[in-house]
């Protein structure tokens, strides 16, 4: 298809260029993020009322409310969470990062982000068959996922969960290699490794993972789909009997359900490093900025970043404490999940020895990355926990494991996100001859504020509810027969305030959506480099509304990113593509 | 949002009234006080690191200083830290799990079927009888499928409720006839997934007489949340009489 014969409006469609394409991520994430959100408000509100009726819906079934969260999580963890950092903000700023102009491969870039929106077209339209969206939670576990009659929503619903997550896993291959070569081949003139930002490391230790755990992920679905459809019994034991039905006829040999959980685990984890790293390259960028500081021991972010990401691929054992897994093997994942600490200690170091009597300027981008370090702490002390087996055994699958990944991954990660939209909003909304815009920093700074009591509202008290016996998937706390009723009763309470703060927190963020709207609308005309940064993506020639003549410019690098010195007149900046101490700040 | 919904959730959220669920076995105090002791570290660290934030971000600006005992000293503090808790945890997992169980150790079979448990007792020949997927018929009372053609089956016993002597140990072994469940009793703080295809040992001894939840906590079909049932911890003697009942009743 030669895409300049196509008119002017499909071919910024289907465009090639890289920024473009960014945005076009970041909206799918925002859709993606609005619809999970407002899943998880239904599961919260059917939680602790359940017979309330949904308009246009009616009650919500059990099956419904798995259903619920089954789409939840896919949609949080995969078109939120992994595409929003990685291919969202990768695509538009990283090239400039390093000082390149473009992606290496424009096209596969494009092809990876319809197949994006394709993947997330299926998924969403699994709830439209017959027997409605897949029921077996994100992690899809075999028999149940294996066998089309262990419930509603495993026959087409869950062949359509299949399809969704293979495509999406091709896709973001693709996206991987895109982004692992665009930062080893395109860096420019003095771009060394050291003097790459930590955000750059970041999608790059993301993007070897990526690569690593979605081929793993992807063989695993292969495998899965063969299960369900060529008698293939990899994750089937014999003699399984679900429903009534026996499945030695049309399944003859013996798998083992296990074998799933260390393929699906394998990817799993990792895909928690895929979501959170981008966001911890940048909080140490932004930190730094905001401070006018050095980056406290640049190198050693450096080589914790990889650290974590090496680490994160031997750890998904953990998960399988009480699945089945050999008693020694469940020792030897718990003391390398322990290991992880120790890099994650090392960041959450450097970025209180950055900030440390630096008195920063307290913008809602630096708030946000102070909201993440926050939430990075409170929500990344509870692993070590949960790494000991012997205290797994108690928490796994309560709500204490909610809680814990919910602050760190959902949380910690979207502040980093809404950190880099107010930080990178100028940007994003510049284009040829026109200037880029300003989120209004009131409005931003009451967004932050609300979020992040929100946030600690709704997911500390999970934590209780968990150590309470509080298990996960439970689609009522109210009417369960026996002792587990009166155990699930007693967690109500607790629970109500729950759903409350999330409602809380979601009301919040109508706050974000219209800063969003004022500003495009008439939002401050934001300068070349409103946050006087350090990094190539503000280098006037790579501007996105610079003249055409600045594409000749040669860009090059001559220092580490973040470095600044104090004068008697003032702070001096000293950007990364500029030969001398220039750039005086005036004292705030 | 009502002032009671308001107050209900500020009683329910004040620590006087939360508590971890009672305890009734005896590895449980051990594993509580493990427990605590992480909680207490990790609430302690996460106060210090917030301190050292909201000073950091309070105090007057300095230029920066450069040492490596910032960076390692701490560091190295918390290596020995959670190695100390890895340890400590790896201890007590090893006692519960390294090991089989004691040869008088009471040997109950647990079985997960969306959506029950059902428990089976080896009977007066201390042997479980062959079961067989084939033959599994709720309705004619044969709910795990014992083949009649097995002796051994004829005298054993398949029940709804989990009901255990104090303070004998007990040798649970566990598995699924169709997907994977989750075995969960939380006063016992035992918690062990039931694998189609696999059968699971985990031991553990009971010590407080009383009626206790059972739950599933592997999410396993649209029954999940009401798949649970009843553990009841018996005095040895009143056990004893328990089993002679059903004994009897199973009498060929
Ligand atoms: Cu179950
Ligand atoms: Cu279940």
């Amino acid at each position: 298809m030669n895409l300049t014969k196509l008119p002017a409006k499909r071919r910024r469609l289907f465009t090639t260029d890289h920024r473009i394409i960014g945005i076009q991520y970041l909206i799918l994430a925002l859709v993606s993020v609005t619809i999970g959100t407002l899943l998880s408000l239904l599961m919260r509100i059917h939680l602790v009322w359940p017979d309330r009726i949904v308009p246009f819906h009616g009650p919500i079934l059990p099956e419904d409310y798995l259903a619920l969260v089954t789409i939840h999580g896919t949609i949080m963890l995969f078109f939120v969470l992994t595409t929003a950092p990685q291919s969202g903000f990768g695509n538009l700023i990283l090239p400039a990062q390093i000082g390149a102009r473009r992606m290496a491969f424009p096209v596969a870039n494009a092809l990876s982000f319809w197949l994006t929106a394709l993947a997330l077209l299926i998924l969403l339209s699994s709830t439209f068959v017959p027997g409605g969206s897949a029921i077996s939670g994100w992690t899809a576990y075999p028999p149940f996922s294996a066998v089309p009659s262990a419930g509603p929503g495993q026959g087409l619903g869950m062949d359509l969960w299949l399809a969704s997550i293979a495509v999406f896993a091709i896709a973001s291959t693709i996206g991987a290699i895109n982004t692992l070569v665009t930062i080893i081949k395109f860096r420019c003139e003095g771009m060394t490794w050291e003097r790459i930002p930590l955000t750059v490391w970041g999608w790059f230790t993301a993007a070897l993972l990526s690569i690593i755990a979605f081929s793993v992920l992807l063989a695993a679905l292969l495998l899965l789909f063969c299960d369900r459809h060529a008698g293939t019994s990899f994750f089937i034991p014999a003699g399984d009997l679900v429903s009534g039905t026996l499945h030695a006829a049309t399944h003859p040999g013996n798998g083992s359900p296990l074998l799933w959980l260390h393929l699906f685990w394998f990817f799993g984890h990792p895909e928690v490093y895929i979501a959170i790293l981008p966001g911890l390259g940048l909080t140490s960028m932004l930190l730094a900025n905001f401070s006018h500081r050095r980056v406290f021991a640049y190198r050693t972010m450096i080589f914790t970043t990889l650290l974590i990401g090496f680490l994160g691929i031997l750890l998904w054992g953990h998960h399988m404490f009480v699945a089945g897994l050999n008693p020694f093997a469940a020792s030897a994942f718990s003391v390398s999940t322990m290991a992880i600490a120790l890099p994650a200690s090392a960041k959450v170091l450097s970025w209180l020895t950055t900030v440390w009597r630096s008195r920063p300027r307290y913008t809602t981008a630096m708030l946000f990355s102070l909201g993440f370090v926050s939430l990075f702490i409170t929500g990344g002390l509870t692993g070590p926990i949960l790494a000991q087996p012997i205290l797994d055994e108690y928490l796994h699958n309560t709500f204490f494991v909610v809680a814990h990944f919910h602050l760190i991954m959902a949380m910690a990660a979207i502040f980093g996100l809404f950190a880099a939209t107010y930080y990178w909003f100028p940007l994003m909304t510049a284009h040829s001859g026109r200037p880029g815009r300003l989120m209004s920093e009131r409005l931003g700074r009451l967004h932050f504020w609300t979020t992040l009591v929100g946030a600690y509202a709704t997911f500390l008290p999970m934590h209780l509810t968990g150590l309470m016996g509080e298990p996960r998937h439970y689609a009522q706390l109210i009417g369960v027969p026996n002792a587990a009723g009166h155990l699930l009763a007693g967690t109500l309470p607790l629970n109500r305030f729950i759903t409350w703060s999330a409602i809380f927190l979601a009301t919040s963020q109508l706050l974000f959506f219209a800063n969003l709207i004022h500003t495009l609308l008439r939002g401050k005309t934001a300068p070349p480099n409103p946050w006087q940064a350090t990094t190539l993506e503000w280098h006037p020639a790579l501007h996105p509304n610079a003249p055409p003549e600045a594409s000749e410019v040669q860009i090059a690098v001559y220092r580490q990113p973040c470095e600044y010195q104090s004068t008697a007149e003032g702070e001096l900046i000293l950007p990364q593509w500029s030969t001398d101490t220039i750039s005086n700040i005036k004292p705030e | 949002m009502t002032s009671a919904s308001i107050q209900s959730g500020l009683h329910a959220l004040s620590l006087a009234t939360w508590r971890l669920p009672f305890d009734a076995s005896a590895h449980g105090p051990a594993l509580d006080h493990h427990l605590l002791l992480n909680l207490w570290i990790i609430l302690g660290l996460a106060a210090l690191a917030h301190l050292i934030l909201l000073i950091g971000l309070a105090a007057r600006r300095r230029p920066e200083s450069k040492s490596w005992r910032i960076e390692y000293l701490p560091l190295a503090a918390l290596a020995i830290l959670f190695a100390f808790l890895t340890l400590r945890a790896e201890r007590l997992w090893a006692d519960s799990r390294y090991t089989g169980p004691e040869p008088t150790a009471l040997q109950v079979q647990v079985v997960g079927q969306q959506f029950a448990w059902y428990f089976r007792y080896p009977g007066t020949d201390y042997t479980f009888g062959v079961t067989k997927p084939e033959l599994v018929d709720a309705p004619s009372g044969n709910p795990l499928g014992i083949d009649p053609a097995d002796g051994h089956g004829a005298d054993d016993i398949v029940t709804s409720e989990l009901v255990l002597p104090a303070n004998r140990q007990i040798d649970l072994r566990i598995n699924s006839l169709d997907v994977i469940h989750g075995f969960s009793v939380p006063v016992m703080r035992l918690k062990q997934n039931a694998v189609p295809g696999m059968t699971i040992h985990i031991h553990f001894t009971p010590k407080v007489p009383g009626t206790y939840a059972i739950l599933c906590t592997q999410v396993c079909g649209l029954g999940h949340y009401r798949m649970n049932a009843n553990l009841r911890v018996l005095p040895p003697d009143q056990f004893a009489a328990w089993l002679a009942a059903k004994e009897k009743a199973v009498q060929p």
